[in-house]
């Protein structure tokens, strides 16, 4: 049950999923609003928590992604069109890139920023900075980077949540069930 | 800073307890003295998780020191930062220190030092203690301050000593800022 098969994802995957889905739109938020909010205490405080659950996301999409090279995955219900069956893996490609870009510009715009402000995920350990040269520019560039991919992210996601309903309520299949557990799946009358 | 002035009258007072030629000097330094803003410069250093520290200054501070010549301890200090002065170099960290999060600069102007008492630990050494306040909360420092010299009606001297942030509700940033307060402060002060 932990692992994935043919036609159904573990529970590994399915939490990995949730996990990783709930942080991301999480740090979304959280970016979005902190960078906006008026009290700089505040906001300062916000920033090293958007690090610390960044630091999080970028380790359980590692994992993740690890997880994912290492199992099967279960295959689309036979009555998804050729246009969809084509779509789909480019948009979770894109997705896993997302998971991995955007930590890391996060991670690389505090490197360089000029403010040498350490990272301390959760206050536990000094985070190194990534060997990035420091400077205003480099600071300006990676911002920039970081805001827009994360945007261009948040449009998969909506994109990715919206294919999921279109199963379920439209198309009437499996797939959003399948990742809720590996027993609804089963009890789908999809085969092991 | 007030620490440090009362070492210096620390200095003074232990020039008059050496001897004769001291006791000279005690009485020629008895008096009223102003802090020059030549001569004098108030820096810190709050040190950093992972190494390194945030260095500032105020550029904006004034004060007296008042030398008792018959009983040092009974000598005065009383010195008042100006927090809106505050300068790292980096215009971003300055704003932040002048808000609301650490200093709040605009709704409260001065940072003062009262000295309580002034006590000789050596023969050019003092510790001075006092009443520091900033943002409405008062609590007691030490200082040990180091006489330079009295020279034409001049005193110079060097005071440093640690201030905890947080009695002053400025811990912002606390564990990744220490929150210990490095004070090194160099004053000359002219008779008034
Ligand atoms: C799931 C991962 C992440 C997401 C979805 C995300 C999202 C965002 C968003 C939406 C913003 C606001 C952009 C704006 O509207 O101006 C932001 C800003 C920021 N993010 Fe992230 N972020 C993530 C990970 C990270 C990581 C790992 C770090 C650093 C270790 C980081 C550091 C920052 C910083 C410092 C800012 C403020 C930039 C500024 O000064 O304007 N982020 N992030």
């Amino acid at each position: 049950m932990l692992r994935n098969t043919t036609t159904r994802y573990g529970w590994a995957a399915i939490v990995l999923h949730w996990l990783i889905g709930l942080i991301f739109i999480g740090q979304f938020v959280l970016g979005w609003a902190m960078v906006r909010i008026a009290s700089q205490r505040t906001s300062f405080e916000l920033i090293q928590l958007h690090k610390s659950f960044g630091f999080l996301l970028l380790g359980l999409v590692l994992i993740r992604i690890g997880w994912r090279l290492g199992n099967a995955s279960p295959g689309l219900p036979e009555e998804v069109g050729a246009m969809e069956r084509r779509a789909a893996p480019s948009v979770h490609l894109a997705l896993y890139a997302a998971q991995l870009v955007v930590p890391l510009s996060g991670w690389a715009l505090v490197s360089v920023s000029v403010l040498e402000i350490p990272s301390m995920p959760f206050n536990l350990f000094v985070m190194p900075n990534l060997p990035l040269g420091v400077s205003e520019q480099a600071e300006n560039f990676w911002i920039f980077s970081h805001k827009w991919l994360a945007y261009a992210a948040i449009a998969l996601v909506v994109l990715h949540i919206l294919a999921a309903f279109r199963h379920h309520f439209w198309l009437r299949d499996v797939v959003l069930v399948r990742m809720i557990s590996p027993f609804v799946a089963n009890r789908a009358g999809k085969p092991e | 800073m007030s620490l440090r002035v009362l070492g210096v009258t620390s200095f003074l007072a232990l020039g008059l307890i050496g001897g004769t030629a001291s006791a000279v000097a005690l009485s020629e330094a008895a008096g009223r003295y102003a802090i020059s803003a030549n001569g004098s410069s108030i820096r810190f250093v709050i040190g950093k998780a992972g190494g390194g520290g945030l260095n500032g200054a105020f550029g904006r501070f004034s004060g007296s020191i008042s030398i008792d010549g018959g009983d040092i301890g009974r000598s005065k200090v009383d010195i008042t930062i100006y927090p809106d002065s505050v300068g790292t170099g980096q215009g971003r960290v300055d704003a932040f220190l002048k808000s609301d999060a650490v200093f709040d600069a605009a709704n409260s102007r001065q940072i003062t030092f009262r000295s309580t008492s002034v006590q000789r630990t050596g023969d050019n050494s003092a510790v001075v203690t006092g009443q520091l306040t900033a943002r409405g909360r008062t609590s007691t420092e030490k200082f040990q301050a180091e006489l330079h010299g009295l020279k034409n009606g001049q005193l110079r001297f060097h005071v440093s000593g640690k201030v905890l942030r947080s009695r002053y509700g400025m811990d912002v940033g606390t564990p990744i800022y220490s929150n210990i307060v490095d004070f090194e402060m160099n004053f000359a002060a002219r008779r008034a």
